[in-house]
């Protein structure tokens, strides 16, 4: 199993000190974060995207493509990427280019969007949300699979003859998650691709989360990609931990009590008996997250909450620390013991599996398309670089 | 179809005692009496909306109820019929009727035969029901009795007979909640709920989707 750490990237005024960080120390303490994650051993960041203050991730590839550059075996995703608003086309070329940067060391996990006015700000109509997520992830599929594109839908501009560059490294693109809280029509898109589901159960009581979970697992077996256990599951998660189970409570509940999503309702002790949050000790957080496998069958990712409600740098980087030195090793060897066979992903799968298996298949793409030349203008690269103007016009079809 | 009815019986009343929760009782009594006489048993569920405040508001910012909320929501989702009672605030249903109301699955009373009920200070709000409390619930694609019952303070001095010349003997509250036990027992008797929609029953298959 993978363990590692996403942020929704909000701006909250620090409850105990007054300190509200601004957007450019938000954005650096991120990226403060992802590279301590790294260097501290924990296998996986990811960034939300979000189009509104208080958030500040609004653009997740410069964000981790510069993470790739500066890290170095962390796998950096996202938490989630909008299907819906975003134009699929930008989706297929940046994120084929962060793969390409980040020599395949990411993934990325697609998500509707729970912001309303975000669809008519991105000339989109929340009321189509679902119909959006299927057929802008289909045609991702196609611009990312095919290597010319010739496509029609209901959403947006056709495209004729479109290759979206640069080519998936090595023909093989990015493995894809999707997540969802409540839509089964979610679950069951990323069944019937064979890509990975994600439940991001923070809010959310177990029960409901073993409902999903368990609808991804059958549909996942029903479309023919493996066995329900076989499924890629991922799920949400949110600690706070000292080494005193009491510190932690203590330390911790100010920023409970007012924080942006559950401030001022629940109080802790119904909010860390109702959902995943937990409060205390890194055993404590072992001994909870160890049995989600009973629960819902043996997963692949674990991704935990932890820079958010206004929490400093420090603590958030001592949190880090926590969970990659206490929690995760004694976590891996319980979850990994309950795995039930061999032939049950121990994670998510890798680029270099990826290349392996669509080798194996028969269905490695092309990593580059078409000649040296422009088929539009006709014109080669380093004819515009030197300035020469021997197709000026050209691309006009004069 | 079986003779098995549940009727779950919503009142939001503040004090206690509250007439509100009078008014619900006698309301689902004399739904309850007529049933039976249809040859049905009955079970009835309280739910008292004082005893989940807390929980309402923490529902609202959560997005989900829990515990003891979570299974009076589950017992109203599966009744076969609902009788639900607000007192009247500055001309509307109680705040906390309708912060009930909102942590709703929006499918969850479609069909569900429903008897309203309020009560308030004077005659002068009666009609509040009737232009606020029912579009409420045709909102919800509930099966509304046409017959809803509102009691002033003054309706609990009522009878058949006239004291005073102040109360309502033409119409008076006994004989209202009889008619409106009636009107919701005839309903109830002739459906049967199947329980909440499953969603994962019913969600579409992705080829269906991609269409």
């Amino acid at each position: 199993m993978q363990f590692g750490i996403f942020t929704v990237s909000d701006v909250t005024t620090d409850p105990t000190t007054g300190h509200t960080p601004d957007d450019t120390e938000r954005v650096r303490d991120i990226l403060t974060i992802a590279k301590h994650a790294d260097e501290a051993g924990l296998d996986v960041f990811a960034t939300g995207e979000h189009h509104n203050p208080p958030f500040v991730a609004s653009s997740p590839t410069t964000m981790l493509g510069y993470l790739a550059g500066v890290t170095k075996n962390i796998t950096l995703s996202t938490a989630t990427t909008l299907i819906t608003t975003n134009d699929p086309v930008r989706l297929a070329e940046e994120y084929a280019m962060l793969q390409v940067i980040s020599d395949g060391r990411m993934d990325l996990m697609m998500g509707r969007g729970n912001t309303g006015p975000v669809y008519p700000w991105f000339g989109q109509d929340i009321r189509q949300g679902i119909p959006l997520a299927v057929e802008n992830y289909a045609l991702l599929r196609r611009l990312w699979t095919e290597d010319v594109v010739d496509w029609e839908g209901k959403f947006r501009t056709p495209l004729q003859g479109f290759t979206s560059t640069p080519r998936p490294l090595d023909g093989v693109p990015p493995f894809v998650w999707h997540g969802s809280i409540r839509s089964p029509e979610i679950a069951e898109q990323a069944a019937y691709y064979g890509d990975g589901f994600l439940h991001n159960n923070i809010f959310w009581p177990m029960t409901h989360t073993k409902q999903m979970v368990q609808y991804y697992r059958q549909r996942f077996e029903h479309y023919g990609h493996g066995r329900a256990d076989q499924a890629i599951v991922g799920l949400g998660g949110q600690v706070f931990m000292r080494k005193n189970s009491q510190d932690a409570w203590n330390e911790f509940r100010p920023y409970f009590d007012v924080a942006p999503v559950y401030g001022h309702g629940p109080s802790m002790e119904d909010f860390t008996r109702e959902t995943p949050l937990t409060v205390g000790s890194p055993q404590q957080v072992i001994d909870r997250y160890g049995a989600f496998v009973d629960e819902i069958g043996y997963y692949q990712r674990q991704l935990f909450l932890i820079d958010h409600a206004g929490l400093p740098l420090k603590t958030v980087l001592e949190q880090i620390d926590l969970l990659a030195g206490d929690v995760v090793p004694e976590l891996r060897k319980i979850v990994d013991a309950k795995r039930p066979s061999d032939d049950v992903p121990l994670n998510p799968p890798t680029h270099a599996e990826r290349v392996a298996a669509a080798r194996a298949a028969g269905e490695q793409g092309a990593a580059h398309v078409g000649g040296t030349e422009d088929r539009w203008t006709g014109r080669r690269a380093e004819e515009n670089a030197d300035g020469r103007h021997a197709n000026a016009g050209s691309a006009f079809g004069l | 179809m079986t003779t098995q009815r549940t009727l779950a019986v919503v009142s939001a009343g503040l004090s206690q005692p509250s007439s509100t929760r009078l008014l619900a009782d006698r309301l689902s009594a004399a739904t309850a009496r007529e049933l039976e006489l249809l040859g049905h048993t009955v079970t009835i569920e309280q739910i008292e909306l004082r005893d989940h405040a807390h929980a309402i508001i923490d529902a609202m910012l959560t997005g989900f109820p829990t515990g003891d909320l979570a299974r009076a929501v589950d017992a109203l989702t599966k009744a076969d019929g609902v009788i639900a009672v607000t007192p009247l605030f500055t001309t509307t249903y109680s705040g906390l009727f309708k912060s009930f109301v909102d942590i709703l699955d929006k499918e969850s009373l479609s069909q569900m035969p429903v008897l309203l009920g309020a009560t308030g200070g004077t005659t002068r709000h009666s009609l509040a029901l009737e232009y606020s409390v029912r579009p409420l619930f045709t909102y919800l694609r509930a099966d509304v009795v046409s017959t809803s019952v509102f009691a002033a303070t003054d309706d609990w001095a009522t009878g058949a007979t006239q004291h005073d010349g102040r109360d309502d003997s033409v119409n008076p509250l006994p004989q209202r909640i009889d008619r409106a036990g009636r009107a919701l027992a005839e309903r109830v008797a002739a459906r049967e709920n199947a329980g909440p929609a499953d969603p994962f029953a019913t969600a579409p298959s992705f080829l269906d989707l991609l269409r």
